[in-house]
């Protein structure tokens, strides 16, 4: 089962819907890993909208499992990627020659989800009328608050910072603008005074 | 009271009148300051002191936003209407003083658009004109479609069309020429805006065609102004003065509580803007609600009232006022 139910928690967090069709000239799909079974789900419910969308798909680590079941879809046009920095460019373009009434639809992780709305509120769609649905895995994109890197895929709390090695703590504080959520460090009191590290949601 | 309607004490400059309809009115502050800068889009509420009878109606102010030593409004004849702007355009000369509130905008530009999609139908144009140049300048990504009945009741349409001719485009009504709106919001760059001001069923119209063809109800901004509409004289508790007031026939509830001294809060004066909100604490008859603020279950629910624009009929009704 690709779905999980967040608890509830402060405001700043991103909340998930399901998608669901919805009127609208073109329809782009941006999704990763068991985001494809969101994808799956509008088509039951609509499958002339997902027969005329564009599906921009990165498999991650589920690797050929849903691509041959996407592709039975026939959507008007559809890019596997081998991960988002991929795949991006592919979406920028597909967004700056978009028109109004495009109608976009997210799902997967919330790294993914999080990246493309950003394009997605650049190109000038408010956020409010994105779609957007989680599946898979409950890890984060996480931003080090005190270096900056990103560290994508955070499932560890506390993890270590990927570029600058400090112990961080995984916030429930999210940026839209950088689509991460911020790791503070743990241990900057009491250095090497670090908790073991759970994985999130267990 | 209220929120935002600090007072301007102005002097009528000028008066232009601009076809069979429309004249424009020209104000310098009388104690010969500058006047705020405002945001295109924004109106004032000018009070008449119209005999007895005490008017407060907003127009939308279209002057140059940045201009602080005019505030311009334009005012269109509404032979039918409760006498506003009859009073404008009967009793009002060069050189009478007047009060204006500051300005307070309801219908501002979403400045994230990528592109300002604007559509006019008759005095609608008003915002536009104090929008336009604010686009102007900060060189901003618009057009105008303007829909008027015929030449020569064209407001501004000359003014628009000379400086501004590939972006502004005209629709007269007796020449049988119509916006093209479904071909008009078809492929329109993502982050269009599209902002509409005119009558009722114009609004509906572009909001409706709008949801159809996909738009976000959030790149969709309108102003309709209601105009409060006579009806049937009614009588009303004020619970927090502790006063039984009459409304008459041609005034708003919102008018004879101001008539009687109480200090209700408001805006827009025309249903909008949800300042004037008021709960109701009993009943005995019926609510004629003709605001678009409260939900259509808060109408039903009996609980709250618009006092700008609607009202009651029955025995009795009490506000928490």
């Amino acid at each position: 089962m690709s779905k999980f139910k967040f608890p509830e928690s402060i405001k700043s967090r991103p909340v998930y819907g399901t998608l669901e069709p919805r009127a609208g000239k073109a329809h782009l799909f941006v999704a990763d890993a068991e985001g494809a079974e969101a994808i799956l789900d509008v088509a039951k419910a609509d499958k002339d909208l997902v027969a005329n969308a564009h599906i921009i798909y990165i498999p991650k680590n589920t690797g050929d499992t849903y691509v041959k079941k996407l592709e039975a879809l026939k959507p008007q046009q559809m890019y596997v990627g081998p991960s988002y920095a991929a795949s991006v460019t592919r979406l920028q373009r597909t967004l700056a020659d978009a028109h109004m009434g495009l109608q976009v639809y997210l799902t997967g992780t919330e790294g993914l989800m999080g990246q493309a709305m950003l394009e997605a509120t650049n190109a000038g769609i408010p956020y409010t009328a994105i779609q957007t649905e989680h599946r898979g895995s409950v890890a984060r994109r996480m931003q080090c608050v005190h270096c900056k890197g990103i560290t994508e895929d955070v499932i560890m709390d506390p993890f270590v910072c990927s570029h600058c090695g400090l112990n961080l703590f995984v916030r429930d504080h999210y940026s839209r603008r950088l689509a991460a959520y911020q790791g503070v460090c743990i241990d900057a009191e009491d250095p090497g005074n670090v908790p073991e590290a759970v994985e999130l949601y267990k | 009271m209220s929120a935002g309607t600090d007072k301007i004490a102005v002097t009528i400059s000028n008066i232009v009148k601009l076809n069979d309809l429309v004249t424009r009115f020209e104000f310098k502050r009388t104690d010969g300051e500058l006047f705020p800068t405002f945001s295109g889009g924004a109106h004032t509420v000018i009070e008449m002191k119209d005999g007895d009878i005490t008017r407060l109606n907003p127009y939308s102010l279209m002057s140059d936003p940045r201009d602080q030593s005019t505030y311009m409004i334009s005012v269109r004849r509404d032979d039918e209407g409760r006498g506003g702007s009859l009073f404008m355009h009967n009793n009002v000369s060069v050189g009478d003083e007047m009060v204006l509130s500051y300005p307070v905008n309801l219908f501002s530009l979403d400045l994230r658009a990528k592109k300002h999609l604007m559509i006019a139908g008759g005095i609608g144009i008003t915002p536009f004109m104090a929008q336009i140049k604010q686009l102007d300048h900060a060189h901003g990504n618009w057009e105008l479609h303007y829909a008027c009945r015929s030449e020569a009741l064209g407001s501004y349409v000359d003014e628009l069309t000379s400086t501004h001719p590939n972006d502004v485009n005209i629709y007269y009504d007796d020449q049988k020429q119509f916006i093209d709106l479904e071909n008009l919001l078809d492929g329109q760059p993502l982050g269009t805006h599209i902002y509409v001001c005119g009558p009722k069923g114009m609004i509906d119209w572009v909001r409706g065609k709008a949801a159809e063809l996909g738009w976000p109800r959030e790149a969709v901004h309108y102003e309709e102004f209601l105009a409060p509409q006579p009806g049937k004289p009614f009588e009303v508790k004020l619970a927090v003065s502790n006063k039984v007031i009459q409304v008459g026939e041609q005034e708003s509830l919102l008018e004879a509580m101001e008539r009687e001294g109480v200090d209700a809060p408001y805006l827009c004066r025309g249903g909008a803007c949800g300042q004037c909100e008021t709960n109701v604490i009993g009943y005995d008859g019926k609510f004629i609600h003709r605001d678009h603020w409260l939900e259509e279950d808060e109408h039903a629910s009996g609980k709250k009232i618009m006092p700008c624009v609607s009202r009651f009929e029955g025995k009795t009704l009490v506000l928490d006022r």
